[in-house]
């Protein structure tokens, strides 16, 4: 029996990026907060300082900071004729866990999705027509526009403290920078990071074969900075320990770094961890939430009403709340009905590796960000009208890290993976490879949805979230060519071998690709494709926002931290300036 | 200054007779608020969680732990029932309610220097506070500290009362300065040594409690305030951090408490008054020559675990990691502070205006006492800084006074 | 995140709020933290180091496992040259003390039934955790080696002999009583791999001779002075989270 609580104005489930985003926006706002987090709580010097950080088993392997598949994972299949498995050790991605989410132990790579991926179905149907697009591929335009989203776009990339240059401010195109990008009011609050050996190879080479290089943007900061929260910020050390990593010496914009010294000094706010949401409670309508229900470490159980409920769990968790809530229609994938877990999408990804005999690299020297991207491939950016597929990929070539358990399995084309064939070349491929790759949009399909398993369960005895996908021919022709693209790229640039790679034949859920799950609790136009409106409340239940990568109708060729955090500060608004004002849905569909 | 002292006369005056009536109009609550702030009541009779003034804090000194009381208004076991003169002969004498002797735990020795007016208005703030039930015996010292009476001897030596008479060659501002610091600020508590009996040695030349080493503040520009400019002391007093500095320990909750609280003005007055304490005559440091032992081995430990934060020259990175190079605190004859750093991390205060409150973190488990005592010794030494080394064995005694 | 046990009790002095509001960890254990307000939440001891392990002894194998292991790394990483193999990089101490430890023991992973074959594409779905695949990987490996290399133990064999069999392991063209030889081939290689670059505090990477293999500098954290140097050999010493030699005093 849970026991009840005072109630709160707001309940925030989940305290990574969004969560605390949207706390230290509402809080401002004079609203009460709780914040129910099912992680520990984690902070710089107590959880990943300097002493401790460069640890690549612990961190790096073992994965101390992830979620563990024993508290939570997925069931997996390709498609509806196979049974789903649960995803035993996590691989192909990683979820995050405890206070700050993967907002801890991101890369920092920040973007803003392009202002065609908001109208993505108009835009390449009235470009190409609708029928250069697969039948069954099932994106939707999202409801909302670049230009509402760019005051959003740049706060967040204000608070997160973005290092970068920008290729177009208000239209005037800017060498040096991304020219491909949509117009932003002003230019990044930090200059990019220094280059490495490998970028200024690539640099050249792209150059010199006419496209546009610019160097990545991202949170690590390239000097100290102090964002417009109040909140301190010193410059990146290029340590090599970013992605599974924490950030030892506050240079990665993380929310701990960022929003939480603020945010936890507000007497409005109350974060609680160890605390696991096991669903949301709605009223006997079914059309209002009345709070959420939660069980503490010890295993009892309570319940935290509240007027405004607030889904910031990471997309994924997202759904499946939804689901195990009973909020919205699940969709169906035979009859094409129901919204919920629909156009699950993720990260597809080729390139090129290339391996010199006279060079330097120092792969230990890079940041979660640093490296040199060019867009001439990316989205729309490119006329599609020959190659027979949409989307596209952005190409670089990074200095992320040199880690060497990481690292071993590099090999020289020819070098065994183990023995002498193995060790007489690890030292030298070591310092003599690096890569160029895109890393390339997943649009939606059909087939491609989250639902509840039918046979797997958590800990609690709630069945698990079933991920059915697999690629389709579209991303596959996509990412040949960007492959091909790479590869041109990688001859200019002279190594004495290369190797080009492609997508697998089949997703599978074994080698780490990418953390970048979206889809599921869509946003958009109409309630028949989507699970929330344009300021991502729910059609369903009024006070219940959902809010994260979900909401994306389908992945671009772009990392989505920037335009989740966009989205985060968007809905904010939208609540302090709309629903508070009017309760009730915010859009008449 | 003079218009706070009239008014307090005047509200002295007017209340003198009934023993029990006070002036609680606004204007003197919201000046003995700020008074009260500026003394700094609650760091010490306030525990954790507890309710503000309730007392049960215990105070710790060399010669046992002493229970600051309940200064709530509760008439059982709070000041309820004081009259304002039994208040001011407290703070001003050290003599409590019943006519026994307070220790000096209470530093009335530079309370006695408040003025009456200003102890009055202070009575009448905390007659505003919740009344909080809670029985305090102060005295937990052991035989024979126990015994109050033997505080004449202590105060004989070692306490003059009366108010703070104004300097007339100085202005206006320096002598509030002087008032906030050597009254209410009460800085020489920490700021100034005490010898063995508890008495004040050299002036604000620094002094050890608790573990932690409050610095030098004379104009010394190795190991006091003489290298700071007025605006950085404001800007420490107020946000906790500087470009170079940072508050930490038991200056922590001084910033956190009470001079972040203060006006602007008065954190001015106290600037110029500290900046014009003179430095004791000091020899001339030499630094210790880079190219012995100890000092190359502090330097690859400094470069391998240090610089990520503190850079590889010392400069620290302005409001997040404090600048070794030219830092009092490292340079310090006394190294307590430097060492339980090193030793066991801390966290930066958190305010208002420097909300971010890095922390250090501890190196206790990672770095044995010869690789503390080299790094601590190189970095005492290098960059233009010069102080005695610090051997293995003053950081096993530290390791071994921090379990506690 | 691995709790953290605080030896020491929480000083008064060290507790930093910005108000006396109902605060965080008084007690041991910092990991039943609940709820947080009024600041950061910030205590000594706080932090959880990693545990060096001991080099002596087998902790989890017997005599022979160990002697297995030993021989199975050097053939995975074999001495040159005077660069050390994965046996003298104590691989397999490091191995022994993974396994007597959660990852050993799977404490992470979803091991819940039921079990069933699946894809390739669907991941690992054995039951067993990886101080089981050991135990039988182990077995397997031996009844191997007996019944059909002429009755010896793996370490006994020849190194072409061993090179032989890991690559017909590697292959899926050994079988093993009981276990897959395939998918404990790819353990071995994985752990091998780890144990090889893995910090040396956890029993591997004896002397940092993997991370001088291939000339990574280890746990530094700042290289902003070389981050422009182009092409240009890195010149400091690798240092391991407990220091280097230069470091004096251990």
């Amino acid at each position: 029996m849970a026991r009840k609580l005072p109630a709160t104005d707001v309940v925030i489930v989940g305290l990574g990026w969004t969560g605390s985003l949207l706390a230290e926006e509402l809080t401002a706002a004079g609203l009460d907060v709780v914040a129910i987090e099912r992680g520990p709580w984690r902070d710089t010097s107590t959880d990943y300082p300097t002493t401790i950080d460069q640890d690549e088993l612990r961190f790096g392997i073992r994965l101390d900071l992830f979620l563990r598949p024993a508290q939570e994972t997925f069931t997996f299949r390709n498609n509806l004729n196979q049974s789903a498995l649960p995803i035993r050790q996590f691989g192909s991605f990683l979820p995050g866990n405890g206070v700050g989410g993967a907002g801890v132990h991101w890369n920092g790579q920040t973007w803003r999705f392009a202002a065609t991926d908001y109208k993505l179905r108009s835009h390449l149907t009235e470009r190409y027509g609708a029928k250069f697009l697969p039948e069954d591929m099932t994106i939707e335009d999202w409801g909302v526009s670049y230009d509402e989203l760019e005051p959003f776009f740049d706060r967040f990339e204000r608070i997160a403290g973005i290092s970068g240059k920008a290729g177009n401010i208000k239209g005037e195109k800017i060498d040096g920078g991304n020219i491909f990008e949509d117009p932003r009011q002003r230019d990044y609050p930090l200059p990019p990071l220094e280059s490495s050996y490998a970028m200024t190879l690539f640099d050249a080479a792209a150059k010199g074969l006419g496209h546009h290089p610019f160097p990545r943007p991202g949170a690590n900061a390239s000097r100290a900075y102090t964002n417009p929260l109040g909140v301190a910020m010193g410059p990146c050390t290029y340590c090599g320990f970013c992605e599974r990593f924490g950030c030892g010496n506050y240079s990665k914009g993380t929310p701990q770094t960022a929003v939480l010294p603020v945010l936890m000094r507000r007497a409005n706010f109350e974060a609680r961890t160890l605390c696991e949401v096991l669903h949301v409670n709605k009223d006997a309508s079914g059309k209002r939430a009345t709070g959420v229900t939660y069980v503490d470490a010890h295993g009892e159980e309570f319940e935290q009403p509240a007027d405004i409920v607030l889904l910031c769990a990471y997309g994924l968790h997202n759904v499946r709340l939804l689901l195990l809530s009973g909020i919205g229609q699940p969709y169906d994938p035979a009859t094409g009905q129901g919204t919920v877990g629909r156009n699950y999408a993720y990260q597809s990804s080729s390139g090129a590796r290339l391996f010199f005999d006279d060079k330097r690299f120092n792969p230990f020297i890079g940041t979660g960000v640093l490296g040199q991207s060019m867009d001439d491939f990316n989205g729309d950016n490119f006329d599609h009208a020959p190659h027979g597929f949409v989307g596209g990929a952005g190409i670089s070539c990074a200095s992320t890290h040199g880690r060497p358990i990481a690292a071993s399995g590099t090999r020289a084309p020819g070098a065994g993976r183990w023995g002498m064939s193995w060790k007489s070349q690890v030292a030298s491929t070591y310092q003599n490879t690096t890569g160029i790759s895109g890393q390339g949009s997943v649009y939606s399909y059909r087939d491609c949805y989250l639902d509840l398993d039918p046979t797997y369960k958590d800990r609690f005895g709630r069945p698990l979230m079933r991920m059915t996908f697999d690629w389709h021919d579209n991303e596959r022709k996509m990412t040949n060519f960007i492959a091909e693209r790479c590869t041109e790229i990688a001859k200019a640039m002279n190594p004495k071998t290369l190797q080009t790679n492609r997508l697998s034949e089949h997703y599978s859920v074994v080698p780490y690709q990418s953390t970048h799950n979206t889809g599921g609790a869509t946003m958009g136009e109409n309630p028949k494709t989507s699970v929330v409106n344009k300021y991502l409340q729910s059609w369903d239940v009024h006070n219940v926002f959902v809010v994260g990568a979900s909401a994306f109708q389908h992945n671009a060729g772009y990392n989505p931290t920037g335009t989740v955090g966009a989205l985060a500060l968007w809905a904010a608004d939208a609540i302090k300036t709309r629903y508070l004002k009017t309760p009730g849905p915010l859009v008449q569909a | 200054m003079m218009r706070r002292a009239i008014l307090g006369l005047i509200g002295a005056a007017a209340f003198a007779a009934p023993a029990l009536a006070q002036d609680l109009s606004y204007e003197t609550i919201e000046r003995g608020r700020a008074l009260v702030t500026a003394g700094d009541c609650v760091a010490c009779h306030t525990p954790a969680g507890a309710k503000p003034f309730s007392g049960g804090r215990a105070v710790e000194t060399p010669f046992g732990d002493i229970l600051a009381p309940n200064i709530t208004p509760d008439r059982a076991t709070g000041i309820g029932a004081w009259s304002d003169e039994e208040f001011v002969r407290a703070l001003q004498q050290g003599i409590g309610r019943d006519g026994e002797h307070l220790f000096p735990a209470l530093p009335y020795t530079a309370y006695s220097k408040v003025a009456r007016g200003d102890l009055i208005a202070m009575r009448a703030y905390l007659a505003t506070v919740e009344p909080v039930n809670n029985a305090v015996e102060p005295n937990q010292l052991p035989f024979p500290f126990n015994m109050r009476f033997l505080q004449v001897f202590w105060k004989a030596l070692f306490f003059t009362p009366g108010e703070y008479r104004p300097d007339p060659e100085k202005p206006a501002e320096w002598n509030r300065g002087a008032y906030l610091v050597e009254g209410l600020g009460h800085c020489a508590s920490c700021h100034t040594a005490k010898n063995v009996l508890g008495g004040d040695k050299a002036a604000m030349e620094g002094g050890a409690l608790q573990n932690w080493l409050a610095p030098n503040l004379t104009a010394d520009a190795r190991v006091g305030i003489g290298a700071w400019s007025e605006e950085e002391l404001v800007e420490y007093l107020k946000t906790g951090h500087t470009a170079r500095s940072a508050a930490s320990g038991p200056m922590a909750e001084v910033v956190e408490f009470q001079t972040s609280k203060m006006p602007d003005a008065d954190l001015k007055a106290m600037a110029v008054y500290l900046k014009d304490i003179a430095a004791a005559p000091a020899a001339k440091a030499t630094p210790l020559a880079a190219d012995r032992p100890v000092m190359k081995a502090g330097a690859a430990i400094y470069a391998d675990n240090c610089s990520a934060c503190h850079v590889g020259k010392g400069e620290g990175v302005p409001r997040l990691f404090p600048a070794l190079a030219g830092s009092a605190v490292v340079q310090s004859d006394d190294a307590t502070t430097l060492l339980r750093m090193v030793l066991q991390g801390s966290r930066s205060v958190a305010t208002d205006g420097a909300p971010t409150a890095p922390a250090m973190p501890a190196f206790d488990w990672k770095l044995t006492d010869a690789q503390i005592a080299a790094v601590v010794t190189y970095a005492r030494n290098a960059w233009g800084n010069a102080a005695g080394a610090v051997d293995a064995g003053a950081v096993k005694r530290m390791r071994e006074a921090l379990k506690d | 995140m691995a709790t953290s046990q605080s030896p020491h009790g929480i000083r008064r002095r060290d507790l930093l709020t910005s108000t006396a509001a109902a605060f965080f960890v008084i007690g041991a254990d910092a990991a039943l933290a609940r709820t947080i307000k009024g600041g950061l939440p910030w205590a000594p001891d706080s932090v959880v180091p990693p545990t060096p392990v001991s080099a002596v002894g087998w902790y989890f194998f017997t005599a022979l496992e160990g002697a297995a292991v030993e021989a199975i790394c050097d053939r995975l990483i074999p001495p040159d040259d005077g660069k050390p193999g994965g046996k003298q990089a104590g691989c397999a101490v490091f191995i022994d003390r993974q396994l007597i430890g959660s990852y050993g023991a799977a404490e992470r992973f979803y091991m819940r039934p039921p079990f069933a074959a699946g894809t390739p594409q669907q991941g690992t779905q054995t039951p067993f955790s990886p101080a089981e695949q050991y135990r039988r990987g182990l077995a397997g490996l031996d009844r191997y080696c007996r019944d059909s290399l002429g009755g010896k133990g793996f370490a006994e064999l020849p190194a072409a002999e061993q090179d032989k069999l890991l690559a017909a392991m590697e292959k899926g063209e050994a079988q093993f009583a009981g276990v897959s030889a395939r998918e404990f081939f790819e353990l071995l290689l994985q752990n091998t791999m780890e144990g090889f670059f893995a910090d040396p505090l956890y029993g591997g990477n004896r002397d940092m001779a993997g991370w001088k293999l291939i000339g990574f500098p280890g746990a530094r954290y700042d290289y902003r002075d070389y981050i422009g140097e182009h092409n240009k050999p890195f010149p400091l010493p690798p240092v391991a989270l407990q220091g280097r030699p230069e470091w004096i005093g251990r």
